[in-house]
């Protein structure tokens, strides 16, 4: 037997620079399995289908009677409005293997959850159990229509119903709109709720107080919702500066839109204090719920005064994102603003049906079972929600349990802060000494070398295999890198991980140049943020063919 | 011509009753790369200390205030093709827009060159 892999080489063996990626060029600039492929429509050719489309009634399908052929389209009439198109669509056309084999090749030069840790902050980019998506896949949840006959759905309404309830219960609030998309929609959802509410008591409002520690969205939401957006400061720890909050309250302000636990990894302990203020001033409190996975189970917002928080199902209860699936953002709401949730909604009668109420019959439905008028904002979206990520969503939590939802929020703490406590002695930790973190750990980039920046910080952990860190992001800290491990992620995942970030922190600390240029073996080098942002190429575009005539030999053919 | 600094890093040069405001070098390397600026209307009401214009960058998208209140009579029309213009020349050819100034008791408590300096180095 001849001795096979001689060198002894294996996965993670130490390999010099130039023996890694650095061997002879190859014609067709893949690299064995590191694959080139260009873009769809440099592969497609207009003349290509990868479907025969021959019309039923040339097939012979045994004496029954065939539909006619249809007419050209230039016959008909059309009904565009002399909108319709004058053009060639252009469409690349490809086989079925071409086609799958362009999407599986792109799908290998990408990162993904189910690659490794993937540690973006406020994203809870944790593990998506095998068990939501077996269940999802089952024909009565996989194949339901939003437009079937109501009795013959009656599960699909069970689970949704389900769902609402224990989401209702997990966050000890008093309903739930369960048709928003995901989280920001869930936020405007939430707003047009308060708007709806003050509306009805005759007080519209118009201010809506955003913390420094909020997310992103919650002033875009304000805005959107019609409202004014003025800030509050942060205090030195990170948190929100309760005085200064109470020092603007006042009769013109509809809301305060809060994160908690917020962007700098910190739980709002005055979030209590906040809410009674605010009740006080007759507004209501918003909650970005982005970050409910380090509290499930342990902290329930309802306790906290909230009156209505979005919920992503995609982060706390392990529903796909990212490229993966679509999310999905319920909305949790007081008693003070459930009347003013969104129309279409499930409930349970008496007699035990769950019903799906809609426009048609939300009044008598309310005043049949309510005993009061119709209240509701309107509808945000055409159907019922993502039920695809509901039926996920609520194997998440009945597979868990109460007792295994909250050693989710324990442990996802636990991990955020062995990471925290692990790299603050090689990176700058703002907030480490305020104390325990809760489900991310957040650094900067103070005392970085040279002209380095968490930029090239970021690039440096690519080329160590990993998807890179939330950066740039809270703002309150300069250069931040926001890293939310999640509780999926085991302890050796994690040191694995700590090792790759310590070693590229010191070479940030210590000016290395290398780093200027990382990433060094990414399917692409460093990209050019600037000009793709400046002069961003949003369409292919056919090049130009050369002039002059062609030879017979670059025309080809017969 | 007197030139006065705002602690969110906004410059104004005022000149008689009209003033010209831009962001400041500091706030530019700050932001890093700019690649998108969004300019008030010509006519358009501003006021000391709300936002009046959008500075975007490859790192974050950030309100620009204006240091004073008055009316917008002119902006930069260059930044819109030529964003790079507020990295490379934040203090002159990169301003943003210039304004009537309504009230010029309001640009009491506005810095000067020196302690703006001093305020970038406390930060």
């Amino acid at each position: 037997m001849n001795a096979p892999n001689k060198s002894g080489w294996k996965p993670g063996t130490p390999t010099d620079a130039t023996s890694a990626m650095n061997g002879p060029d190859t014609v067709t600039g893949n690299r064995a399995l590191m694959l080139e492929e260009p873009l769809i429509f440099e592969i497609g050719d207009s003349e290509t289908t990868g479907v025969d489309f021959a019309f039923a009634s040339r097939l012979d399908l045994a004496g029954v009677e065939q539909p006619k052929q249809p007419t050209a389209a230039s016959e008909h009439r059309s009904r565009l409005g002399g909108l319709d198109r004058a053009e060639k669509i252009e469409l690349p056309g490809l086989s079925e293997p071409e086609t799958v084999r362009h999407y599986t090749r792109l799908s290998r030069q990408n990162y993904a959850i189910d690659l490794g840790l993937f540690p973006l902050g406020s994203c809870t980019m944790k593990h998506n159990p095998r068990l939501n998506e077996k269940v999802a896949r089952l024909p009565g949840f996989a194949d339901v229509h939003p437009l079937q006959p109501v009795s013959t759905v009656r599960g699909a309404l069970e689970v949704i119903n389900e769902l609402a309830f224990w989401l209702i219960e997990l966050t000890g609030m008093h309903g739930v709109a369960m048709s928003p998309k995901a989280g920001a929609h869930g936020e405007l959802c939430g707003i047009l709720c308060i708007r709806a509410a003050l509306e009805a008591r005759g007080d519209a409002r118009e201010v809506v107080l955003v913390p420094e520690s909020a997310h992103g969205t919650n002033p875009a939401t304000a805005a959107f919702a019609g409202y004014r957006v003025e800030d509050i400061p942060a205090n030195a720890d990170g948190r929100v500066d309760l005085e200064a909050l109470k020092a603007r309250l006042g009769p013109d302000v509809a809301a305060v839109m809060i994160t908690n636990p917020n962007t700098c990894g910190l739980f709002e302990p005055d979030m209590k204090a906040i809410s009674d203020a605010v009740h006080e001033a007759g507004g209501f409190v918003y909650c970005d719920g982005a970050n409910f996975n380090a509290i499930v189970g342990k902290v329930r917002p309802g306790d906290l005064g909230v009156d209505a928080m979005h919920i992503n199902l995609h982060k706390t209860f392990s529903t796909p994102h990212g490229g993966g699936g679509p999310g999905s953002g319920p909305v949790v709401l007081s008693e003070a603003l459930s009347p003013f949730a969104p129309l279409p909604y499930t409930a349970r009668t008496d007699d035990g049906t769950v019903h799906l109420v809609e426009e048609e019959d939300a009044e008598s439905f309310a005043q049949e079972h309510y005993g009061t008028t119709m209240q509701s904002f309107g509808r945000m979206t055409a159907f019922h929600g993502q039920m695809g990520m509901f039926t996920r969503a609520l194997t998440y939590i009945l597979s868990h349990g109460a007792d295994g939802l909250k050693q989710v929020a324990e442990d996802a703490v636990l991990n955020a802060n062995y990471v925290l406590r692990s790299c603050e002695d090689v990176l700058h930790a703002p907030f480490a000494k305020s104390g325990p973190c809760m489900h991310e750990a957040l650094f900067g980039d103070k005392g970085f070398g040279g002209e380095l920046t968490t930029l090239d910080l970021a690039k440096g952990m690519i080329d160590e295999g990993f998807h890179p860190m939330t950066m740039y992001f809270p703002l309150v800290v300069h250069g931040a890198m926001l890293i939310e491990p999640t509780e999926t992620e085991s302890k050796a995942s994690l040191d694995q991980f700590i090792a790759a970030l310590r070693h590229v922190s010191s070479r940030a600390m210590d000016g290395d140049e290398g780093l200027k240029s990382a990433p060094y073996y990414a399917p692409r080098r460093r990209l050019d943020e600037t000009q793709a942002a400046r002069k961003p190429v949003l369409a292919w575009e056919e090049p130009e063919a050369p002039s002059g005539t062609p030879t017979q030999s670059e025309r080809g053919g017969r | 011509m007197a030139r006065y600094f705002t602690e969110e890093h906004e410059w104004i040069d005022v000149e008689g009753d009209s003033a010209t405001v831009g962001i400041t070098d500091y706030a530019q390397e700050q932001l890093g790369d700019i690649v998108f600026v969004e300019l008030p209307d010509i006519g358009a009401q501003v006021a000391k200390g709300k936002d009046a214009a959008v500075v975007e960058s490859v790192k974050a998208a950030s309100d620009v205030y204006s240091p004073i209140t008055g009316e917008v009579t002119e902006a930069n029309d260059a930044l819109e093709d030529d964003p790079e213009l507020v990295n490379s020349s934040p203090e002159e050819d990169g301003w943003f827009f210039k304004l009537t100034i309504a009230d010029k008791s309001e640009l009491e408590g506005l810095m000067d060159e020196a302690a703006y300096k001093s305020f970038c180095d406390s930060l």
